[in-house]
């Protein structure tokens, strides 16, 4: 996948420890006295911004009295039972943005917000259930189709295996998880953490995943029409957007995402190919993950560029305090304009021209700046690949620019079919949001099936 | 700076700040180093008639706050463990090296008049200041006839009084319990054998917690607890209220009160002293962070009453005796409203749900339709000035109780038409 910087160097040799140390947990975990003293500074308000602003709705003030009163298996169950994947989201979720931000502590005369990601992670981590702690209802007859194993899929397969349905996933990567298992800064999501969420989100029961299987190239979701009762599309946006530039395929300009699955992936970060010199464009989350774990692999010069100000960065201040601590360095107001080459074709740097806001309109002030690099990694958003709906009846399915249209309850144009997560407009495209729509959907699936029974799928 | 010294029924102090009979005041070691602190004076640990008493491991347990702060403290210690002789030669050289400190022996014997005919001599020999009676320990003493079990029976408390009267001249304090229905009771009967003063509350019967996987209360001995003597922060409401009782009540107005029940602070001290106590004795508080805190309840009660203008301790004395008073003669005409400052306001919802749940449904939630914004204001009509929302409001001087102008004269449950048994 990263055969773009097979020319480069590896990673630090024979210094393995050193480099996995790089990619442990960037947030410790509160100790007990460390949750027992954030747990007691929650206010336990009413009608909790917090849980307002919680995509998935979790009842936080609730939760944080359960650890308080020691009671974390409560604690736990109540994340879980509006967030199958919490353990994940306390930890990549942009708090700072969501809770955290709504937080009433975080009023001038307060001082700081309750640290309720990491209190959630406490809850799940330190959580034990003899087994898992849903029950699955008596058992509906019915099995829905998911496409796609990720935060929306799993989610959704769950909350429909609870409702007593079975249900069987189609995932084209060889693990589960999506993002999760393959997007995350590994030190957001160390070690094997995304793979013993899903065992445990599987453990329900009746959920059965099928690897291999993308759509549009062995799989058409005519045939999943055919076979199952409803179908629910969690296809993520799996295209990295293109710069639009020459030299684009150049060997050392390849998609941040591309590099950061390879980086989970690999039990030897030893031999990941490492630029002395990057640049990352783009101005999210996953340009900050990928600046920020190419430089902890050993880069020595890494420049994030992106064409707009700070302000206009979708990476929040969290984000770039990262970027800041691990010494990225960020240029803001300069456009990609060329990706310079040396005489083997390779990517020697690129140039940029800088810009300006006039009258609400970026342009270019006609000053061009020349950055230097070994490689260049795009981290300017991602889309549908239009190939995954390609045959006769998802072609069918109304789209807005790439993304799949649905109505409030996840449900697309075609009967019994439903998306949810990245792949559906309008979304904020944020692991807790997915989860939140693989579970609406689910109920959605699950009522809308129950009321058709008996019938024949309707067209 | 004002003055902090007293002089409480003759035993004069640099200062207000005792250590009451406990731990603290165990040994001449602990006791020198509350001198050496700043304390105005101790009351040693309390005596008895050898053997001395033996104690069991363990012996403390608290009940906690949010954040393991200490609310109360529990124990189930006896009197002092060390034998007579060597009590009283400690006491002796304590106060040779600190005249101008209180020293006063808290006592404890059988009821039998010889016993305190003998010790009264040694303990007045030593050079101390005055005697305390220990009529107030609830926990293993009671069982041998002793501490609150005199306490609770005032005849016992005058015969005693006055058997001290008769053979010391040293002046008596009794210490009373508060495991009782009406504290007046054994505080008349102080005061008519002859008592000095009387000090308040002793520790009150307590269980703070259990050990659910044991069950077995706090502190664990062996594999058995029994019920201890609860102190510290918790009980100074109870202590305050006991306190005020004695001073507004006519019979023993003039009766000196060494007040003690929770007092960790000096804003804690100024409050007993208003109700009516003439100095005050803490144990908890330097138990738990050690004797220097005296310093910080000297230094904020002296910067305090500069402030408002008291040279000495007298002078606020008793000062909101006059203000306590009975339920039947609270103004039935007086009318306050909560008023929520918005500007302060954080938004937390607690003062809504209280008093929707719980109260008067006096509160409303508005929420901005575009913003999803709450904000909480109060329907005055409906508020009968409980004081809850200002209680739960986590921001303190957010919510405030406003009096109301009602044009309306005092009137008290008395007078009030509405009251059936009203006298005119």
């Amino acid at each position: 996948m990263i055969d773009s910087l097979i020319h480069l160097p590896h990673a630090a040799p024979g210094d393995s420890a050193r480099l996995e140390a790089q990619f442990t947990d960037l947030a410790p975990p509160l100790t007990a006295r460390q949750a027992a003293i954030e747990a007691a500074r929650c206010l336990y308000c009413y009608d909790a911004p917090c849980t307002r602003i919680c995509p998935t709705e979790i009842d936080v003030a609730s939760f944080i009295r359960n650890i308080h009163d020691q009671n974390i298996n409560g604690a736990a169950v109540g994340i879980l039972k509006q967030n199958i994947l919490g353990g994940a989201c306390s930890r990549v979720c942009p708090t700072e943005i969501l809770c955290e931000d709504a937080c009433v502590r975080n009023h001038d005369a307060e001082g700081q917000p309750v640290k309720i990601g990491l209190l959630q992670r406490h809850a799940l981590d330190h959580a034990s259930f003899a087994a898992h702690p849903f029950q699955r209802a008596a058992s509906t007859g019915k099995v829905v189709a998911i496409v796609g194993a990720g935060p929306a899929g799993l989610s959704c397969a769950h909350r429909l295996a609870m409702l007593g349905n079975d249900v069987v996933i189609f995932e084209a990567r060889e693990k589960s998880g999506g993002l999760n298992e393959y997007g995350i800064a590994k030190y957001k999501l160390p070690g094997d953490y995304a793979q013993r969420e899903v065992e445990f989100l599987l453990s329900i029961g009746g959920i059965e995943v099928r690897h291999g299987r993308k759509l549009g190239e062995n799989l058409t979701l005519a045939e999943l029409h055919g076979q199952y009762d409803a179908v629910f599309l969690g296809l993520g946006l799996d295209a990295s957007r293109s710069l639009g530039l020459t030299g684009e395929d150049a060997p050392g300009l390849l998609a941040a995402v591309d590099y950061i699955a390879t980086l989970r992936q690999s039990d030897d970060l030893t031999r990941l190919p490492v630029p002395r010199r990057a640049i990352v464009i783009g101005a999210g989350n996953t340009a900050i993950d990928m600046a920020v774990q190419i430089k902890r692999l050993g880069a020595e010069d890494v420049t994030l560029v992106y064409r707009r100000g700070f302000e206009s960065m979708t990476a929040t201040h969290h984000e770039q305090d990262i970027a800041k601590a691990n010494y990225v360095r960020m240029k803001t107001w300069a456009a990609p304009l060329e990706v310079l080459l040396d005489e083997a074709g390779r990517v020697r740097g690129m140039r940029f021209e800088e810009t300006r806001m006039d009258n609400g309109r970026l342009i270019g002030t006609g000053a061009f700046i020349e950055i230097a690099a070994d490689a260049v990694f795009k981290a300017i958003g991602q889309h549908m690949d239009g190939s995954s709906l390609s045959d006769e009846l998802a072609s069918q399915l109304q789209r807005q620019g790439d993304k799949i249209v649905v109505d409030q309850q996840f449900r697309t144009v075609l009967p019994g079919v439903y998306a949810g997560g990245d792949c559906v407009a309008p979304g904020q495209d944020l692991t807790v949001q997915a989860v939140q729509h693989g579970k609406l959907a689910a109920h959605a699936i699950h009522n809308d099936i129950q009321s058709k029974a008996g019938t024949a799928w309707p067209t | 700076m004002a003055d902090l010294s007293i002089d409480f029924c003759g035993i004069k102090s640099p200062n207000p700040f005792w250590l009451a009979s406990a731990p603290p005041t165990d040994k001449a070691y602990n006791v020198v180093r509350a001198f050496e602190a700043g304390w105005g004076g101790v009351v040693w640990k309390t005596l008895g008639e050898d053997p001395a008493a033996v104690n069991v491991s363990s012996r403390y347990s608290a009940h906690y706050g949010k954040n393991r702060e200490v609310l109360g403290f529990n124990n189930i210690e006896l009197i002092t463990d060390r034998s007579l002789e060597i009590n009283l030669r400690e006491i002796t050289q304590v106060k040779k090296d600190w005249p101008d400190r209180a020293m006063i022996v808290s006592l404890m014997l059988p009821c039998e008049e010889a016993l305190w005919a003998e010790i009264l001599p040694k303990v007045e020999a030593t050079g101390a200041d005055g005697i305390e009676l220990n009529f107030g320990c609830p926990h293993g003493m009671p069982e041998r006839g002793m501490g609150a079990a005199v306490g609770q029976v005032p005849e016992y408390v005058e015969m005693v009084t006055r058997w001290c009267k008769k053979h010391s001249k040293l002046p008596v304090i009794v210490k009373l319990t508060p495991n009782i229905t009406d504290v007046r009771a054994p505080a008349r009967a102080a005061m008519a054998g002859g008592a000095d003063a009387v000090s308040l509350i002793n520790t009150i019967n307590s269980i703070t917690h259990l050990d659910l996987d044991r069950m077995v209360a706090f502190p664990v001995v062996g594999n058995a607890s029994t019920h201890g003597g609860y102190c510290g922060s918790a009980v100074k409401p109870i202590a305050l209220n006991m306190v005020a009782e004695i001073a507004r009540d006519p019979q023993t107005a003039n009766l000196p009160i060494s007040g003690i029940g929770g007092i960790g602070n000096w804003r804690d001290a100024a409050e007993f002293i208003a109700l009516g106590a003439g100095s005050v004795q803490v144990c908890t508080a330097a138990m738990l962070h050690g004797f220097r805190i005296v310093e910080e309840m000297k230094d904020g009660l002296s910067r305090w009453m500069d402030e408002k203008g008291y040279a000495s301790i007298a002078d606020f004395t008793r000062k909101a005796v006059p203000n306590t008073t009975d339920w039947k003669y609270l103004d039935m005409n007086y009318q306050v409203i909560a008023q929520i400052d918005q500007d302060k306001c954080i938004k937390c919802g607690k003062c809504y749900v209280a008093c929707e749940d719980t109260s008067h449904q006096s509160i409303a939630q508005l929420i901005d339709a575009a913003t999803g914004v709450r904000t909480y204001e109060v329907i005055k009509q409906e508020c009968v000035g409980c004081n809850l929302c200002e209680i739960t409001c986590p921001v303190e001087s957010c919510i405030t109780m406003v009096p109301q102008e009602t044009g309306k004269p005092y009137m008290n449950w008395t007078q009030d038409s509405r009251n059936p048994r009203r006298v005119a």
